[in-house]
C-alpha cells in the first residue's frame, strides 16, 4: 500500500508475535480524517494488539504505522499528544473524584491545571455528568464511568479517538447514549477508530469497517457494501421438531442454508418460497429478517466459539 | 520488542513529574494515617527494644542504646517505606488498577511512569526517615547542624530501595510474591546491617556479606551524622548507595519493559 498524505492513520503490513504466536500477521489499514472506522473480530482476532501497534505502545516485528502523519513508535509521544484513548477496561483512578480524574489525566499531556479546569465543565456536560465533579468514582454507575472515560480521552481535544470496545458491558440506555455522543464527535470532524464485537454498533456508527480474524483483515468496506457483497439480503431462522426432515426439503427452496446446532439459517434474496413452505409446518418456529452485518461476520469468521 | 530497545537507557520527559503528582494527590487524602504509621511503627519498636534492651545493655559505641537503635531505625524505616511503596502500591497501580496502562495512552512512556514511581517511592521513604529524625531530635539525640547531612543520605537510600523494589515488582506474579523479597532479603539485611548491634559483632565472613548490603552503608552514614560525628569513608558509602540506586533503576526499567512491552 503506498503512502497516502492526509490519512489520519495508516498501517502497512503490521506483524507482531507474542510468545511464539502470530497475533497480528500483515495488517494494512488506511483511515481518512473524519471517518468512523470499526475494527471487528472475534475474541483473540488481534484487534487490541493492532490498536496498540497503531498507538506506538508496542513495536511491530515487521511493517510500519503512521498516526496523524507521524511514524510510530518513533514519534509516538508527539502523535499521542493529539490522540485520545478509551481503553477496553475502565482504568479511572478510584482514589479520585470525577474532576480530579480529569485534572490528573490532563497533566500527562503537559496541560496546566488552569487550562484543564477551564475545560472540565464542557467535558462533564458532554459526558452527561454535570454536577458530578466532586463525586467519587465508586458512586458512579457503569455507564457513567464509561462516559467519564470518554471525557477523559477528550481532555486534550484530540483529533483522533481510539476506542476499544466502548460499550461492552453497558445496558441499552447507556449504550445508546454513548453512540449519540460518538456521533456528536463525528460531527465535530474527529476521526474515530473503534473495535467492537457488537455488529449493531458497527452497523450504526461506522462509515467503514474491517473484519479481522486470526491476525488478518479479511474484508474492508462500508457496512452496507459488505452486506450487499457478502450475504443474501434476507434471512429466515428456523428451529423446532422435524427440523432435520424439513432441512432436506428446504435445500431446493433457498440458495444457501446454514445449520448451527438446533437452528437452520436460510439465506436468499427472495425467501417467499421458504416462508410459504414454513406456513405449512406449524411445529417449526421461524423468524424472518433482513440480513445484517452479524450474518456477514459469522459467514466470514465461522460460528465456532473463540475463547 | 527488539532487544536493543529493551536494554536502552531510560528515555524520560519532564512530564514524569505528573506521575509523582498523581501519587502525591492520593497520599494527601490519606496523609494522617500514613504519617501516623510512619511514626507509630518504629516508635513502638524503639520504645520496646530501646528501653527494654537498653536497660540491660547500657551504653553501646559510646552512646545510649536508645540513640544507637533510633539512628539505625531512621535508615531501616526509609528502607521499608521505599520498599512497600515500590512493591505493594506500585503493583496495585501497575497490575490491579491498570493506572500505568491509562498513563501510557497519554504522551508518556513506560520509562516516564517508572521514573515517576521511583521518585515517589523515594519521597515516601524520605518522609518516613524524616519522621524518625524528628523523634530522635525530640529526645535530644540529634546533634545539629551535622545531623542535617543525614537527610541527603536518606534520599540516596530511598532511591536505592525504591529502585530495588521496582525491579522486584516487575517480576511479581501477585502480592504473595513479595513475601520472598521481604523475608529472604530485607529481614536478613535488617539483621546484618548494624541496625540492632554493631556489625563488628558478626563473624568475619558475614561482615563481608554485610559490607555488600545497601542498608549497612546507609547506617554507617546516618548514625555518626545524627550524633554529630563525621563518618569514616563517606564517599564509599554514598557511592555504594548511588550505585544500588542507578543499577537498580536500570534493572527495574529493563524488567518492566520486558513485562509490559514485549
Amino acid at each position: 500500500m503506498p503512502l497516502v498524505q492526509g490519512l489520519a492513520l495508516q498501517a502497512r503490513n503490521l506483524r507482531k508475535r507474542f510468545a511464539g504466536e502470530d497475533v497480528v500477521c500483515g495488517v494494512d489499514l488506511g483511515i481518512a480524517a473524519g471517518e468512523c472506522f470499526g475494527l471487528l473480530g472475534p475474541n483473540g482476532a488481534g484487534k487490541t494488539t493492532t490498536l496498540k501497534l497503531c498507538l506506538g505502545l508496542i513495536e511491530p516485528d515487521e511493517g510500519s504505522a503512521r498516526l496523524l502523519g507521524l511514524e510510530v513508535p518513533a514519534h509516538a509521544r508527539e502523535a499521542r499528544a493529539r490522540v485520545g484513548v478509551v481503553p477496553q477496561f475502565d482504568n479511572l483512578d478510584p482514589d479520585f473524584t470525577v474532576a480530579e480524574n480529569l485534572v490528573v489525566y490532563g497533566r500527562y499531556f503537559g496541560l496546566g491545571d488552569a487550562a484543564i479546569r477551564a475545560r472540565i465543565p464542557q467535558l462533564l456536560e458532554f459526558a452527561g455528568l454535570q454536577g458530578r465533579a466532586a463525586a467519587r468514582i465508586q458512586t458512579l454507575s457503569g455507564g457513567m464511568k464509561r462516559r467519564l472515560t470518554l471525557a477523559r480521552a477528550l481532555v486534550n481535544d484530540p483529533q483522533l479517538l481510539f476506542m476499544d470496545e466502548p460499550t461492552t458491558g453497558l445496558d441499552p440506555q447507556a449504550r445508546h447514549l454513548i453512540w449519540e455522543r460518538l456521533r456528536h464527535l463525528m460531527q465535530q470532524g474527529k476521526t474515530l477508530v473503534l473495535t467492537t464485537h457488537f455488529m449493531e454498533e458497527a452497523e450504526r456508527l461506522c462509515t467503514r469497517l474491517a473484519i479481522m480474524d486470526r491476525g488478518r483483515i479479511i474484508v474492508t468496506g462500508s457496512p452496507r457494501a459488505l452486506i450487499a457483497e457478502h450475504i443474501e439480503s434476507q434471512v429466515v431462522e428456523v428451529h423446532g421438531p422435524g427440523l432435520e426432515a424439513w432441512m432436506a426439503r428446504a435445500r431446493s427452496l433457498a440458495p444457501r442454508l446454514e445449520r448451527a446446532g438446533e437452528t437452520v439459517f436460510c439465506y436468499a434474496a427472495d425467501v417467499e418460497p421458504v416462508i410459504a413452505d414454513l406456513r405449512r409446518q406449524p411445529e417449526l418456529v421461524y423468524l424472518h429478517r433482513p440480513a445484517n452485518l452479524e450474518d456477514v461476520f459469522l459467514k466470514l469468521t465461522g460460528r465456532d466459539l473463540r475463547d | 520488542m527488539r532487544r536493543a530497545r529493551q536494554f536502552a537507557l531510560p528515555l524520560l520527559s519532564p512530564r514524569l513529574i505528573a506521575v509523582w503528582r498523581r501519587n502525591f494527590l492520593v497520599w494527601r487524602k490519606l496523609a494522617v494515617p500514613s504519617i501516623l504509621g510512619n511514626l507509630a511503627d518504629p516508635l513502638i519498636m524503639l520504645f520496646g527494644l530501646g528501653y527494654g534492651l537498653g536497660a540491660v545493655m547500657g551504653n553501646l559505641a559510646g552512646t545510649s542504646y536508645f540513640a544507637f537503635l533510633a539512628a539505625g531505625f531512621a535508615a531501616s524505616a526509609t528502607m521499608y517505606a521505599a520498599t512497600f511503596e515500590a512493591l505493594f502500591s506500585a503493583f496495585s497501580r501497575m497490575h490491579v488498577q491498570k493506572t500505568w496502562e491509562a498513563i501510557v495512552n497519554a504522551p508518556m512512556t513506560l520509562d516516564d511512569v517508572l521514573a515517576g514511581e521511583w521518585l515517589w517511592a523515594a519521597t515516601k521513604a524520605l518522609a518516613a526517615g524524616l519522621c524518625m529524625i524528628a523523634v530522635i531530635s525530640a529526645f535530644g539525640y540529634a546533634s545539629y547542624p551535622l545531623a542535617l547531612a543525614a537527610i541527603p543520605v536518606l534520599v540516596l537510600a530511598g532511591l536505592a530501595f525504591a529502585a530495588l523494589g521496582l525491579a522486584v515488582n516487575a517480576l511479581a506474579s501477585g502480592y504473595d510474591f513479595f513475601s520472598y523479597y521481604l523475608t529472604l532479603v530485607l529481614t536478613p539485611m535488617m539483621m546484618l546491617s548494624g541496625v540492632f548491634f554493631p556489625v563488628e559483632q558478626l563473624p568475619g565472613p558475614i561482615q563481608l556479606v554485610a559490607a555488600a548490603l545497601p542498608l549497612h552503608h546507609a547506617v554507617q552514614l546516618v548514625r555518626p551524622l545524627l550524633s554529630g560525628v563525621l563518618p569514616a569513608a563517606p564517599l564509599l558509602h554514598a557511592g555504594v548507595l548511588a550505585g544500588y540506586a542507578a543499577l537498580g533503576f536500570y534493572a527495574a526499567t529493563v524488567l518492566t519493559r520486558r513485562r509490559l512491552l514485549s
